[in-house]
This record gives structure tokens, sequence and C-alpha cells, in this order.
């Protein structure tokens, strides 16, 4: 019970902060047409940022099932290195049926309170998981709703708050690491072929985010691979 | 509808797997320096990729977008958090779009 108190404690900060990001979620997903069950429904059951809204810019087109499926890859595959690097940290009665639930939770900041928590408990990563999900889900529940009454230029103006979120997670680590600069101009560069040029132009969204992001790595990879631990404690 | 349920289906199914699966699966520490780096670039890549260049349609309007993404670059340059970051772009486009408007 301690455990589970001072996990809740520590997931308040990041439940107000996932209040504010995913009521501009909901009033995206209003404004691309979907009802507010179904953006609650979507951000209940999936709790990530970036994912849900390639997926929403996904869904507004049918049937592209495969798009779906290889942009969320691609977007989350952060998720299965943090799941790696978290297994290794967790107490070790933290195994089995306790995992399969409560990886559903995994997100960038949960993972990263956790993972400086030397030997977390399922309980205490219970706790910290529900004022992130709670605030994730209510958020998109306001958003969703007040959506549609606010005026348009209010909510265009809102649909920039997770860009605005974005680049408050890329800029900070970039400023002190040349390396990640570097990858961020490539990708800019790669994204803005995709996005302008004739024929290239006509690949799905979805398709075309994951393939300059792998590209952008990949190079990123070969040309300066990190020295050791340490430094990637930023995700 | 039918096609908003097989679409969620995927999008929350993938997203629980590829956190859950690694989680439940992986006992041993990625030592390969390659794979971990890939790995590492790819949270940079994802959003970048994802802000260049759509954020400049964000609001309908590309000069009150770029102005919002401007202020959000400053702000985040500064260190400020993603709530505070986020809340400023959005201000400083609705700023940008009522002076459009104005005019």
């Amino acid at each position: 019970m301690k455990d589970f108190l001072r996990g809740l404690r520590l997931g308040v900060p990041i439940g107000l902060g996932y209040l504010s990001v995913s009521f501009t979620f909901g009033i995206m997903a209003v404004s691309y047409g979907f009802s507010w069950y179904q953006a609650v429904l979507i951000s209940m059951l999936t709790l990530t940022s970036a994912g849900q809204l390639a997926g929403i810019q996904v869904m507004v087109n049918p049937g592209q099932y495969i798009t779906m499926l290889v942009s969320q890859l691609t977007i989350n595959m952060r998720y299965s290195f943090m799941s790696v690097s978290l297994s290794q940290t967790v107490s070790s009665d933290f195994k089995g049926i306790k995992r399969w639930l409560l990886g559903f939770f995994i997100t960038d900041e949960i993972f990263a309170v956790a993972s400086q928590e030397k030997g977390a408990t399922p309980k205490l990563f219970l706790g910290l998981s529900c004022a992130p999900w709670i605030g994730w889900t209510l958020g998109t529940l306001f958003g969703s709703l007040i959506g549609n009454v606010l005026p348009p230029v209010i909510m265009n103006s809102l649909c920039i708050a997770i860009y605005g979120m974005f680049l408050a997670i890329v800029i900070p680590p970039a400023k002190k690491s040349k390396p990640i600069i570097i990858v961020i101009c490539i990708t800019a560069f790669l994204s803005c072929i995709l996005y302008y040029v004739p024929y290239l132009r006509d690949i799905p969204r979805g398709i075309s985010i994951s393939i300059c992001a792998i590209i952008a790595s990949l190079t990123g990879a070969f040309l300066f691979p990190i020295k050791d631990k340490g430094e990637n404690e930023n995700e | 509808m039918n096609d908003f349920l097989i679409y969620l289906l995927i999008l929350s199914g993938s997203t629980y797997l590829i956190r859950a699966i690694p989680f439940v699966a992986v006992k041993k520490n990625i030592t390969n320096k390659y794979v971990k780096s890939f790995l590492y670039y790819i949270p940079f890549s994802v959003l970048t990729s994802m802000t260049i260049p759509d954020a400049i349609y964000a609001t309908g309007n590309i000069i009150s977008s770029v102005v919002g993404l401007i202020v959000g670059i400053f702000f985040a340059y500064r260190g400020k958090g993603l709530t505070f970051v986020a809340i400023a772009s959005c201000l400083s486009a609705l700023a940008a779009e009522c002076i459009i408007l104005l005019f």
C-alpha cells in the first residue's frame, strides 16, 4: 500500500501534463470528424500522443490497415526500447502476468519516472500509472466535448499544442548533442521531400513518416554510434 | 463504424504489444551499440518527421502556425516544460489569428 501511494503521488504531475495535451487531442479528433466517445475510446485503450495523432490521420481514409500498422510500429518502436530497459530495473517479483498487465502503461514520462526508482514494484508502477491514465482520458473527453462549442479561431490555434509539446521534447536534448541535431536535420530534409515532391507525396503520410525516421536514425547510428550507457538517459 | 473498430484494434493492439512483449520477453541487456544507437535516435526522428512540415499547416493558416512554432521553439530552447511550451504556442498562434482577422 505504501508503494502504491508513493507511485500515485509521483504520477500526479504527469497526469496534469497529460490533461492539457490530450485536451488538444480531443479537439483535433473532433475536427477530423470523430465523435467524442470515439476519441475517448482511442485514448483509454492506446495511451500515447504521437501514435494517436498519426492514427487519426490514417483513420480519416477508409481501409488503410497496413499503413496504420506500419506507422504505429515505427512511431512506437521507442516503447520497446523503454520496455527492455525497464525490464532490467524493476523489482524481482515484477514478472509474468504483472508485466503483461502493467506493460500497457509504459509511456515516455511513466518510463522516465519508473526508471529512476530503484527496483520499482508492481504496486508502485500501478500507482504511478493511475493519474496519467485518468488525466489522458479526462483531457480527451473535455477536449472533444468543448471542441464542438469553441469558436473556430480558438480550435484552430489549439491544434498547434501537440507540436509545441514535440518541440519541448526534442529541442532540449538536441541543444547538448550535435549528432541529434544532424539526425533532426536529415529527418526534416527527407520529410519535406516526401511531403512535396510529386509521386513521392502520394505515399500515405503514416508510411512516409516511418521511412524518414528509419533512414535518419540508421544514418545517425552508423555516423554517430552512442559511446556507452549513460548517454541515452533522456528517453 | 466497422472501419473505426478495426482501426482501433490495430492502433491500440499494436501499441500495447510493442510495449508488453519486450517487457515480458527480454531478460538480457541490448549490447550491440548500433542497435542501441538506432533506438536512441528514433524518438527524435519520429517527432521531427511528424512536425516538419505538417505543423506549418496545423492551424489551417501558415502565418499563425509559423508564429506558434517560432514561439514554441524559443521557449523549448530556453528549457521550458511540455505544458508551458504547448500553451505558449497556442496563445501566440491565437494572437496571430486574431490580428489576421482584423486586417
